[in-house]
């Protein structure tokens, strides 16, 4: 049998950071002293390069037997992601310097994982979303348990790696059926079979399974129970990532199966969403006000916002897509931004993540305390920042589409999570002063000075950012 | 199936068979997770229990379809769990070094 030589062009980014990450590996191994700096540049500059390939890639086209896709979509996602996991490994690492925990593999693990992200995102086939959903998974397992000393750490390790596997088992079985049942693992050949005719039981058996395994990925209600426990436990930096490249990645993702595949089944699945959407949104916001731990609160306040653009998936057009990809680039560079802030809570050389901490630091610290302030009226959706935008277009595209209830009931999630957001600033800002932080590093003060003006800017030029999320939702319609 | 049709067995194994079997595996993994209330190794083995279940989906699937993808996938299925089982055992390794137990009722420093 004669078998045509597949295209590598298309997978060209992922192919060069596998490759580089295995170099990197040995390098590290070989260099005698501590590596790590060099090792976290060369990772970043490997991820700008992917980017890069990425951008200039060739036209939307399927390779490796129609397992591996590429089009506009899927270069916005990536370049989302990379940009989220390159951010985040500069607080990584001067986090684990601060901590003298550096070591080289650390940034190599992000390095795994943010190709596992790639692999799924490109993913059209059930196979090829496996893979790169558990290569990713197995290097978040890793991270969470990274700093093994930390009796917490290590127990937000176990956590993780129990309720992610179930996860996976989950979206396993839900493959399985699928196959089974429409007799292929071909997104093509998936949405031609659900086409045709009425769809047997199994299959949408089958479909809420993957929809459950998916939605324990992004940490949506009723699969959310590990976040907050996880997001605890691992180091803040970690955190840091886990609240945004696989999210992104996740979100992106969840979107690419729904409507690409299954879009014949809307019918069914969107009831399934709305669900998880409003359960999201609510217990976001209201499970978060008795939080005492900012990083516990973070976890309460990314499953809100997955609640949130999960209304974009709910709607299922283009305009959805478009409001969820802009929710995204938007809650990336506000989670950025806060969690460099969070990192920087340092009193006397010792990191402390209590909102209590917090109090006063309008008077000692008051670049941190601007910084935090903007960044908490952006997530509130506030007007004159870019989180506002955000739930805009969401709320505007439920609207069009005739989803007014899920708008009001998001609209109204978000009032009541505003309260939390908006009781850190009153901390911040009316409480008397506790103990007054360290000044923070370089990289940190960068990282959270220029998300807080970005959430201006985009608010005020969101133009060429909402055109990339059009061109990119336009590209997932087609195909 | 067209053996025991020949010799003339008097159950004829079809595929919802192989489901219902796979089907009760599958639960009893997610119980095994869910109620276990020793230690950390029991829940290991559930999760590998769930993963072999749906590994007799695929290859009965497969069979039934006369499709080979998902014996591929199978395969790629093994492959995973492997790792997924390394990655899992040395966390719990690291877990025991620093709490000095396996036990499910040990891993409660957090609360949510």
């Amino acid at each position: 049998m004669l078998t045509e030589m597949p295209l590598f062009a298309p997978a060209f980014p992922e192919i060069f950071m596998a490759i580089s990450a295995l170099v990197l590996l040995l390098l590290g191994v070989f260099l005698k002293k501590d590596s790590t700096n060099l090792i976290t540049v060369l990772v970043v500059i490997v991820m700008a390069v992917a980017a890069g390939l990425s951008i200039q890639g060739p036209e939307a086209t399927t390779t490796f037997g129609r397992l591996f896709v590429i089009n506009g979509f899927t270069v916005f996602a990536k370049v989302l992601t990379l940009m989220g996991a390159a951010l985040t490994l500069f607080l990584i690492n001067t986090w684990a310097h601060d901590e003298k925990v550096a070591r080289f593999e650390l940034p190599l693990l992000i390095l795994f994982a943010t190709i596992g992200m790639m692999m799924m995102i490109s993913a059209n086939d059930l196979i090829s979303l496996y893979v790169g959903l558990e290569l990713q998974s197995l290097s978040l397992y890793v991270l969470a348990a990274y700093h093994r000393d930390s009796q917490r750490a290590t127990e937000a390790g176990v956590k993780y790696f129990v309720l992610g596997a179930l996860a996976s088992g989950l979206l396993l079985y839900g493959s399985s059926l699928v196959y089974g049942f429409a007799g292929t693992t071909n997104f093509e050949g998936l949405a031609g079979a659900m086409k045709t005719g009425p769809n047997a039981i199994g299959v949408i058996v089958g479909v809420v399974f993957v929809i459950a395994g998916l939605a324990f990925k992004v940490s949506a209600v009723p699969f959310h129970m590990w976040t907050p426990d996880v997001y605890e436990g691992a180091p803040t930096p970690i955190t840091a990532f886990f609240s945004i490249a696989p999210k992104i990645a996740g979100l992106c993702l969840f979107l690419r199966v729904l409507v690409g595949p299954f879009a014949a089944m809307i019918e069914q699945w969107q009831q399934v969403i709305i669900l998880i959407s409003v359960l999201s949104m609510v217990w976001g916001s209201v499970a978060a006000i008795a939080q005492k731990s900012i990083k516990r609160l973070m976890a309460y306040s990314s499953i809100g916002h997955v609640g949130y653009a999960l209304i974009g998936l709910v709607v299922g057009n283009e305009e959805g897509a478009r409001g969820l990809l802009f929710y995204m680039l938007v809650y990336l560079f506000m989670n950025v931004g806060t969690f460099a802030v969070i990192l920087s809570m340092r009193v006397k050389g010792r990191y402390v993540e209590q909102i209590s901490d917090l109090s006063g630091i309008g008077r000692t610290n008051k670049g941190i305390a601007m910084a935090l302030g903007v960044l908490m009226f952006s997530m509130a959706g506030i007007p004159p920042m870019a989180g506002f935008l955000g739930k805009y277009f969401i709320f505007v595209a439920a609207v069009n589409a005739g989803f007014v209830t899920l708008a009001v009931l998001g609209l109204l999630a978000s009032v009541v999570g505003a309260y939390y957001y908006l009781r850190l600033i009153k901390i911040m800002y009316f409480d008397e002063p506790a103990a007054a932080f360290d000044p923070p590093s370089l990289t940190t003060g960068i990282i959270m000075g220029v998300s807080g003006v970005l959430m201006l800017v985009i608010f005020i030029v969101p133009a060429p950012l909402v055109n990339g999320a059009e061109a990119a939702a336009k590209a997932l319609f087609l195909g | 199936m067209s053996e025991a049709a020949t010799t003339g067995g008097f159950l004829t194994i079809g595929l919802s068979h192989y489901l219902t079997v796979s089907a009760i595996l599958f639960t009893l993994g997610i119980f095994g997770i869910f109620l276990n209330r020793k230690n950390l190794i029991v829940i290991m083995m559930s999760i590998e229990l769930m993963l072999l279940a749906v590994n007799i989906n695929f290859v009965a699937f497969s069979s039934f379809l006369g499709d080979l993808v998902g014996q591929v996938f199978t395969m790629l299925v093994l492959t995973v769990a492997a790792a997924e089982a390394a990655i899992g055992l040395a966390i719990v390794v690291v877990f025991y070094r620093s709490r000095r137990s396996i036990e499910v009722e040990d891993i409660n420093q957090m609360k949510g």
